[in-house]
């Protein structure tokens, strides 16, 4: 019995050396800052999205995710020969949302990185949790200016977006209205929310600096139903165009509504892409026939190929403007997950969380279906050279034509 | 004498005396001010009064509904936004077929009345179900109880509704007929709005005389008064009940289509606000009491419509429609601190409360 014993513990020490002494390679040490993900061989690389995808705002938050999707299906399915697993939260369009997704997500250290968020009101709560856990968020439709301000408290870091920033569109809004309509006096409407808010600020400083006038600034609330009497108050300011930045269903109110106040028949009506949807001409009616809309445009062979496949795989045209953008956020993390990974020999991958968020912040020139993308050093990706302006006809109010796939009329 | 009314007065009546004051002086100093700025011409002002009455209507005709099942049951019948709800949504999809076969065009009264008969069925129909599954197994339990289950049938109601048609806006059909406005002297109205505030009031008259002068509308008086004493005098009181909510519940349905032709767009969500302001209005005018519900409806929307104008632009407030809700309900407080039955509530307060 105890020769037994004394044999089996040379065996097992002599084994242990035997296993020292082989050559291998040096193990993956993770040095990253924040730490690293690690994907053993045959486990997904975890993308994950927080996105509005029920409710009124779902048409922005589903295309999002369906543009997401062409992006991986081009990939093959497949990143460094991991299958590449999408999946996340709905966060509604609101604070509350954002924060509830955040935190889901943040809690999951599988995640390497995430599309999100559809409203600038959601990255606002979701962006520090997620920041926190070191993970990298891009947003194909935020665009709210403050979150890719170095000085402002809603800026954090390891935030990206292929969206344009509002002070781009809200100063193409105002350029067209003053240069292009040749309108002096503009009145604004704004629903409280980070986007509304922040685009008509821009739209009125602008405005202001090219000679125009602002008349009112108005502010409604979102679930309100009557406009009119906010109307009547921007027409006895004498308002020659309205510019209203805000969400489904009380953009398409204020818009039908606009008729039945006397007072502004010549008044010309402007929105921006968050009003930029499908069904936006139809529930708003006649009214808004002749209303313009600033929203991305997406020109030449690769942006007609990409509605072409997104009709081919979802059976219809993208219900708002910003699935190209998400298409390019996509491929912007492929990229760079590419680039930084340290793959292991039996195939395991490693992924240093601060060397992903560098190499995101340093990508530059990036072929993307909207444009050429450099992101700076706040995580701004897009230069707004992808916007233009657009106009509702008769025939989108009786369905006939798209507004989402329509032709817009003015481009900077 | 003097020194009894003394003891009589506590922290809270100054308090309260105090912030009433304070409302009425912000209110008469703004009002003071915006007038004698003089930004809003005559027209302007009785536009705002239009817009109010016509909104108003659709909230009285809402807050009749709550206003009558408290009346018999001393409840709040928290399911009958929902009810608003699934009238108008129900009768878009015949609205929108007979805005494709063009009758809506050709016969807009017979077409309009179509939609006003499927929606006050709809609603009526669910009302009533509300009634039997979620109230009257609870007749005699305490009065939080079916005061939870109305939350509950709401929230059943509105993600019935969800799943059966979606959650996605839906466009009323525009119609041409009843498109533009007429004007006499200052006053412009729009088509719509003439057709919402006559049909409103029609309703309410028609439910005054019902409730006044028929054999049903005596036993529902008599049943509010004391459900006991109705039963012993022979008066079937399950049945009257089902009948108050029926009558509710068209109402609501009837309101949902004038909304439905108001704003053009229904949603599985869009009871929640209007169920709110009605609500509201209820008890402005005096819950229980189906005059005070009409009353509380017009002062509401003309609060709503006016007030943000007329109290706030004076004191340089910035866009003052954000504040819409505030100033309703506001006054709401007001109307409260001096009348805490509401408008028209004293009978309650004396006989019921």
């Amino acid at each position: 019995m105890k020769r037994l014993q004394v044999l089996l513990s040379v065996l097992v020490l002599s084994s242990l050396l035997f296993v020292a002494c082989t050559p291998k390679a040096p193990a993956f040490e993770c040095t990253d800052a924040i730490g690293c993900v690690d994907i053993a061989p045959g486990d997904p690389i975890h993308f994950a999205y927080i996105q509005s995808v029920s409710g009124a705002t779902a048409s922005l938050g589903v295309t999002n995710m369906n543009g997401a999707q062409l992006a991986i299906d081009d990939k093959g399915g497949q990143l460094l020969g991991h299958p590449i697993q999408f999946d996340g939260e709905d966060s509604l369009c609101s604070a509350e949302g954002g924060q509830a997704a955040g935190t889901k997500i943040a809690s999951d250290p599988t995640v390497v990185a995430i599309l999100g968020t559809t409203c600038s009101s959601e990255a606002r709560s979701a962006m520090p949790l997620i920041a926190d856990a070191g993970m990298v968020m891009s947003s194909s439709s935020n665009t709210n200016p403050d979150l890719t301000n170095p000085d402002h408290p809603d800026h954090h870091a390891g935030y990206f977006r292929t969206a344009h920033n509002d002070l781009f569109q809200g100063r193409i809004a105002a350029e067209f209205a003053f240069n292009e309509l040749g309108l002096k006096k503009a009145a604004t409407v704004h629903d409280g929310s980070p986007y509304a808010d922040g685009l008509r600020k821009v739209f009125e400083s602008v405005f202001t600096e090219l000679g125009g006038a602002i008349t009112s600034s108005e502010a409604v609330n979102v679930g309100d139903t009557d406009f009119k009497p906010v109307l009547t108050t921007i027409a006895a300011g004498g308002a020659e165009i309205i510019y209203f930045p805000i969400f489904e269903p009380e953009g398409n109110l204020l818009a039908s509504q606009k008729c039945e106040v006397s007072g502004l028949e010549n008044t010309a009506l402007m929105g921006a892409d968050g009003l930029f949807t499908s069904g936006f001409a139809g529930t708003a009616g006649s009214c808004s026939v002749g209303m313009y809309l600033s929203s991305p445009y997406v020109a030449g062979d690769a942006g007609l190929k990409f509605l072409e496949k997104y009709k081919a795989k979802f059976g219809e045209d993208p219900a708002s403007g910003f699935g190209p953008h998400s298409y390019d956020a996509m491929n912007i993390f492929f990229a760079a997950i590419e680039k930084v990974a340290v793959v292991d020999e039996d195939g395991t991958v490693h992924i240093g969380r601060q060397a992903l968020r560098d190499a995101l912040y340093a990508t530059k020139a990036f072929p993307g279906l909207t444009g050429t993308l450099s992101c700076d050093a706040n995580g701004d990706c897009a230069t707004g050279e992808a916007l233009a302006v657009y106009q509702i006809s008769q025939a989108m109010v009786d369905g006939s034509e798209n507004l989402t796939t329509s032709t817009p009329i003015w481009q900077p | 004498m003097r020194q009894r009314f003394l003891n009589r007065i506590n922290f809270t009546d100054i308090a309260l005396g105090i912030i009433g004051a304070a409302l009425v002086g912000l209110i008469v100093i703004g009002s003071f001010k915006t007038l004698a700025e003089g930004n809003y011409t005559t027209r302007q002002w009785l536009d705002f009064v239009v817009f109010g009455i016509a909104q108003g209507s659709i909230y009285a005709l809402i807050a009749l509904g709550y206003t009558l099942v408290y009346g018999i049951l001393r409840m709040i019948n928290f399911a009958h936004s929902e009810v608003f709800m699934a009238g108008s949504f129900t009768a878009y999809f015949a609205a929108v077929s007979m805005a494709k076969s063009g009758f809506l065009e050709s016969n807009t009264i017979i077409a309009v009345l179509i939609l006003f008969a499927i929606a006050m069925f709809t609603s009526t129909a669910i009302g009533v179900l509300v009634e039997r599954v979620a109230y009257r197994p609870l007749r005699r339990a305490p009065r939080l109880v079916p005061l939870i289950t109305a939350i509950g049938a709401s929230f059943v109601l509105q993600y019935t509704f969800k799943g059966l048609y979606g959650d996605q806006f839906k466009a009323y059909p525009e119609i041409d007929t009843l498109k533009g406005s007429y004007t006499w002297g200052d006053i412009n109205i729009t088509k719509v709005q003439v057709v919402v505030i006559l049909s409103a009031a029609f309703l309410m008259l028609l439910l005054y005389l019902y409730v006044q002068f028929t054999k049903t509308g005596k036993a529902m008086r008599a049943v509010a008064e004391d459900k006991d004493v109705a039963a012993l005098m022979g008066i079937d009181v399950d049945a009257i009940i089902v009948r108050t909510f029926a009558l509710g519940a068209a109402l609501a349905g009837a309101a949902g289509i004038l909304y439905a032709i108001t704003f053009r767009q229904v949603n599985f969500f869009m009871g929640f606000i209007p169920g709110i302001k009605a609500f509201t209005a209820a008890v402005l005018g005096g819950i229980g009491n189906i005059p005070g519900a009409m009353l509380g409806g017009i002062f509401l929307g003309l609060f709503e419509s006016i007030g943000p104008i007329l109290f706030l632009d004076g004191l340089n407030v910035p866009a003052p429609y954000q504040l819409k809700d505030v100033i309703a309900f506001s006054m709401l407080v007001l109307v409260l601190l001096f009348r805490p039955s509401g408008i028209l509530g004293e009978r309650l307060s004396r006989t019921k409360a």
